[in-house]
């Protein structure tokens, strides 16, 4: 997928104007929010399991090489092909000529952002294989021709009458305007794609060292007929998804479904391991797994990698109070919210991503639901520094901070500016003690007033309480 | 250099390390590796449960599924056709080998013993266990439990022995190593009909996979 962050803040402007858009979003809030919240307290010991999830992802990232060499071995043992792809063009390349080997023509897809990573469907219709996409949401993305707006979510972005105008449209059908019975129209609409795939390709939440297994989780189902009515699997994933044993994933699926979606476990948790035997009825007769890097191995050994624990449940964006107003479009890659803001610029350059650092309160409600305990506001804070330290902020931020900066370093000084400071805006925000304008702060006070200070600075009124 | 070598060359310059066995200090990770491996120990655990049974049902029924009880299983056909008749739908299907013989055709059902194909509406299947945790079927597949009965048919039964729920995913874990050797191609845990909430984040039971899941527990 392109990259096109660089145009976040004008996205963010024609976003938040965007009606349906906001009226959308706030069903995300209360549907993944509250079902969260609603079921995250099941768990025992919620923060002792959170340190022992972390220390699992911590545990594969510090040995990654051990770790996949194991994965690999097992894999391979069980009769899997393992693929290693430095980029997403990579990825193209091999699922291209895998299903060239095979006599692919038509291919059934579940969901997979590592797969939106690549541009893979626009390759293989390239290539002349024709892609299915089979997970609801990505289906009626395919449909409408554009990229998914949230990670769990594909099509949070659109609501029910614009699915029901899209159906009518493309399948020729009467139209629905009830959710079951358009969910009922793209089953039957699929079937019949799912029995007559010559290859189905997945993603992969997990890879087990243990056993050289894929796992995958859903709820559709399709994540379950992709991977064994065609002939051909392929799954596609990122070398740090990694898990050592049967019971470190455990571990991880208690927290995966409920920071995702509000539930104790999926649908369906299917675990793949080698093709299927000359006595078994189904299962496909080859098995790929294509592991992609696009840039992880450099997070190895630095002090962002911690962001390579994420497990993708998209807890962060959902309550990110940015994600919630602008969505996931605006962020202009395959993953936006917070775990976005740091892996977008961290995977496709910083130069191509300036706002996204920038875009969060710092409010810290990201690092509190993680269920890996990333530190995501830190490592925010982390590439605004670098932003800083390369010279990547504007000149007029630059002089800000360097003024303040000298400021807070001279206390007499600062207290008289200040001092200044607060009177003039208590003056200026009049009456009403509230400020329209702020000069050099346009886009804060477009959207809001801000208000006026009472007219004393905290050292003034600390003094005046008789602390001296 | 080919891929694979370039990725692993570029983990180790990242995490400053030598390549993995030529060194004797990389030994020790390679042993530390593989004694982890060797203990798969457990991570923070549920409470325990009073009643598998109870707690089973009680969460597979949150999670949509339909929960019967038979004292045998010969009695498994006739609350089959009483669960079909209510609600009004197909009574004829496919069943793995290991059910065949019970009396279906007795009980009004037409239930074959072979692999669901597309058209058919019922599938009826065991279980290798099944997990009070979260009310979760665990299923193998093999030559003689087809994975496609449980998937492709809009009417999923299952006929599960009691003494076959485990409290957690870990003791299902545990039970397989125990009977055989190494996983089987698929694992499939199953928790409820199928579903999907991508159009407005509303929860509809019945994507691509059942849109009813009944569990039988009878003595196997």
């Amino acid at each position: 997928m392109q990259n096109t962050s660089i145009n976040f803040k004008r996205q963010v402007t024609i976003k938040l104007a965007d009606v349906k858009l906001q009226g959308a979003l706030s069903r995300l809030q209360t549907r993944f929010v509250e079902g969260r919240a609603a079921v995250i307290g099941e768990i025992n010991d919620l923060q002792e399991t959170r340190t022992a999830a972390a220390a699992i992802r911590d545990r594969v990232l510090n040995d990654l090489e051990y770790w996949l060499l194991h994965f690999e071995q097992q894999a391979t043992a069980r009769g899997a092909i393992v693929h290693w792809a430095e980029t997403g063009a990579d990825v193209n390349r091999i699922v291209a000529e895998i299903a060239a080997r095979h006599g692919v023509r038509t291919a059934a897809k579940s969901k997979s952002m590592v797969s939106e990573e690549c541009g893979l469907n626009d390759a293989l219709e390239l290539a002349g294989v024709e892609v299915m996409e089979t997970d609801l949401g990505e289906y009626i993305l395919q449909l409408a021709h554009e990229a998914p707006s949230h990670i769990v979510a594909p099509v949070v972005h659109k609501n029910m009458e614009e699915i029901a105008d899209l159906f009518a449209e493309k399948h020729q059908l009467p139209r629905k305007t009830d959710i079951a019975e358009l969910c009922r129209e793209a089953r039957e609409v699929l079937r019949p794609a799912f029995l007559n795939a010559d290859m189905g390709i997945s993603g992969g939440n997990f890879l087990l060292a243990e056993t050289g297994s894929v796992l995958i989780v859903t709820n559709e189902g399709n994540g379950r007929l992709v991977t064994t009515l065609p002939r051909v699997h392929v799954a596609i994933t990122g070398i740090e998804k990694i898990v050592p044993t049967l019971e470190d994933v455990t571990t991880l699926l208690r927290l995966l479904p409920r920071s995702a979606t509000g539930q104790s476990i999926t649908n369906y948790v299917s675990v793949l391991t080698g093709n299927k035997d000359s006595a078994d009825h189904d299962g496909p007769e080859h098995f790929h797994i294509i592991l992609l890097d696009n840039g992880r191995s450099s997070l190895l050994g630095s002090e962002m990698q911690e962001m390579l624990r994420c497990i993708r449940c998209g807890a962060c964006m959902n309550h990110c109070p940015v994600y919630q107003n602008i969505g996931g479009h605006a962020y202009g890659w395959v993953y936006p919210g917070p775990m976005g803001s740091i892996l977008t610029p961290l995977l496709g350059g910083l130069e191509n991503a300036p706002d996204l650092p920038n875009a969060s309160t710092l409010c810290g409600a990201c690092a509190v639901v993680c269920p890996v305990k990333i530190p995501l506001p830190d490592l925010l804070r982390k590439l605004r520094e670098k932003q800083m330290e390369r010279g990547m902020k504007s000149r007029q931020e630059t002089f800000m901070l360097k003024a303040w900066a000298w400021l807070a370093l001279h206390p007499a000084i600062y207290a008289i500016a200040t001092k200044i400071g607060v009177r003039l805006m208590r003056i200026l925000g009049g009456k009403e003690k509230l400020l329209h304008h702020l000069p050099g702060a346009r886009g804060w006070t477009d959207g809001r007033d801000f208000p006026a200070p009472a007219g004393m600075t905290f050292r003034e009124l600390y003094k005046r309480g008789g602390h001296k | 250099m080919n891929a694979r070598d370039k990725i692993l060359s570029k983990i180790r310059n990242s995490q400053a390390r030598t390549a993995a066995g030529n060194v004797a200090g990389t030994v020790a990770q390679t042993e530390m590796r593989d004694s982890y491996l060797a203990l798969h120990p457990r991570g923070p655990l549920p409470p325990p449960l009073d009643n598998l049974v109870a707690g089973f049902k009680e969460r597979a029924i949150k999670l949509s599924s339909d929960v019967m009880e038979a004292s045998d299983s010969k009695d498994v056909p006739i609350l089959l056709a009483r669960y079909l008749s209510e609600r009004k739908l197909p009574v004829s299907g496919v069943c793995w080998p290991s059910l065949a013989g019970l009396p279906w055709s007795t009980a009004g059902l037409d239930i074959q013993s072979r692999p669901a194909k597309n058209q058919d509406l019922v599938g009826v299947t065991g279980a290798f266990c099944a997990i009070a945790e979260t009310g979760t079927l665990m299923m193998l597949s093999g030559p003689e439990t087809p994975a496609t009965t449980s998937l492709l048919p809009e009417t999923h039964v299952a006929v599960l022995d009691p003494r076959r729920i485990v409290a957690t995913m870990e003791d299902a874990w545990n039970l397989m190593r125990k009977e055989y050797k190494q996983p089987p191609r698929a694992v499939n845990f199953i928790s409820g009909p199928s579903r999907t909430a991508d159009i407005e984040q509303t929860v509809t039971l019945g994507a691509h996979g059942p849109y009813r899941v009944l569990l039988i527990l009878a003595p196997l």
